[in-house]
């Protein structure tokens, strides 16, 4: 499948394979994704879905054909591209001695944010000021989950890349982070995400690529 | 340089809330001392290797602190969102080494006073800018090194051992040099105070160039493995 491409581009692969440990994690995925864009990434487990995403966030490297995020060349340079991206894998990166409301603060330090980001994302995230001050060893999974995504909202990157966001969180924070996505591509971020989710009513179906044996083996577009 | 001083922060309440320094690293370090203290059993013999001892027992407690400080940014893939934060690598390793030293001038005033109190060193009020010059210039040579060395082996299997196996050998110029200051410090007969100074500039030297080395390697080897 050849990617299209656009002027607008924000994500740009061409028969990019990826090989960790020997093994074609990525073996040859064709995919243009444009900015602000919302795609759900599916498929069974080690379909590639995961390499992907970190291809993305130049946290892997090409090992064959060509890949480009923003314009940056990845086969040639990995790390610029990160300063764009706000990751979220499978774990959290969050500092269990921290409380929750210390590691999404953590974050805003870094990249500048004010101390009314850090409410706001909070209040997003449905924590409320006992979860917020409570360190997050102690927290359940979806607590964690929540800190991460709240994090990731005050990171107010141009590329989301998320793993499985869903995971862990109940009915109506699902739908939350569904609301917190699709604002993000309203103000001009660019979201992919992986997922094993069936389709909730009344939910609109972003474009979602089926990722099948390490290459994109079809591209729905959005459904409304 | 604000987010250098961000990491390092966050650096000092993660120690501080898990409380390694206070728990584990200093009651490990005075009980050396006082085991060395029992071993020799000799005050002549005691008094001259107090500097060397206080040193040793600083090299062993780094690695302990070096260690914890890498765990936490890989048990829940912390390093791996840090390092896709828009922070430079550079301000990571200038924070890190920033919170290692805290921590180490503080564990060295302590190991200081514990050779005064446990082996019967003097320090003289002439000597005392001398002593306060080589505990700072020690403590931020062995972060520099710590930060480094832990930053080479944070991704690495088995990196408790390689740590010590890395970073043992690279910090033995400072161990010397730190050990003679301070047995300069201390009024020995063996080393004038002129002397020490001399070895004060090694250890300057020494922590310039491991700081410069750290804060040019730190992003090459922070690369994530494929």
């Amino acid at each position: 499948m050849q990617p299209v491409t656009t002027n607008d581009t924000a994500i740009r692969l061409n028969d990019a394979v990826v090989a960790l440990g020997g093994f074609p994690a990525l073996a040859g995925a064709s995919v243009s994704v444009g900015r602000g864009e919302l795609v759900a990434l599916r498929g069974a487990n080690g379909t590639g879905k995961s390499t992907l995403l970190r291809l993305c966030a130049g946290l892997v490297p090409l090992t064959r054909g060509s890949a480009q995020v923003f314009d940056v060349n990845l086969a040639d340079d990995r790390a610029s591209v990160r300063r764009h991206v706000g990751l979220l894998g499978h774990r959290n990166g969050l500092y269990d001695e921290l409380t929750s409301r210390e590691n999404v603060e953590f974050t805003a330090r870094l990249v500048g944010a004010h101390t009314r980001d850090v409410e706001d994302a909070l209040a997003r995230l449905r924590i409320d000021s006992r979860v917020a001050s409570t360190r997050t060893r102690a927290l359940s999974a979806g607590q964690r989950r929540r800190t991460a995504l709240a994090s990731l909202v005050v990171r107010r990157a141009q590329l989301w890349l998320l793993d499985e966001p869903h995971a862990g969180l109940d009915a109506a924070a699902r739908d939350e982070l569904d609301v917190i996505l699709l604002e993000a591509t309203s103000s001009g971020a660019t979201v992919l995400y992986t997922t094993h989710e069936t389709d909730r009513p009344g939910r609109a179906v972003p474009r979602t690529l089926l990722l099948a044996g390490g290459v994109v083996a079809s591209d729905s577009p959005r459904q409304s | 340089m604000k987010q250098a001083l961000v990491v390092a922060r966050k650096d000092l309440l993660v120690e501080f809330r898990a409380r390694l320094l206070l728990v584990r690293v200093i009651p490990f370090a005075l009980l050396v001392l006082v085991l060395f203290a029992v071993a020799l059993d000799s005050e002549p013999l005691i008094l001259r290797a107090a500097s060397g001892l206080v040193w040793l027992t600083m090299l062993f407690s780094t690695l302990l602190l070096v260690q914890r400080t890498y765990d936490v940014e890989t048990q829940d893939a912390a390093l791996e969102v840090l390092l896709t934060s828009a922070v430079e690598p550079v301000n990571v390793f200038f924070g890190k080494l920033f919170a290692a030293f805290v921590q180490l001038l503080v564990l060295s005033v302590l190991l200081v006073f514990g050779a005064i109190v446990l082996y019967g060193a003097t320090v003289s009020g002439s000597n005392v800018v001398l002593l306060v010059t080589i505990v700072v210039s020690a403590a931020w040579g062995l972060a520099s090194v710590g930060t480094l060395y832990g930053a080479v082996v944070a991704n690495m299997n088995g990196r408790d051992s390689l740590l010590a196996l890395l970073a043992l050998p690279v910090l033995a110029p400072l161990l010397i040099g730190a050990s003679r200051a301070t047995e300069a410090a201390f009024g020995s007969q063996t080393i004038d105070t002129a002397s020490g100074w001399a070895w004060v500039a090694l250890l300057a030297v020494f922590a310039v160039v491991f700081s410069a080395a750290g804060a040019a390697a730190f992003g090459a080897l922070m690369e994530p493995e494929a």
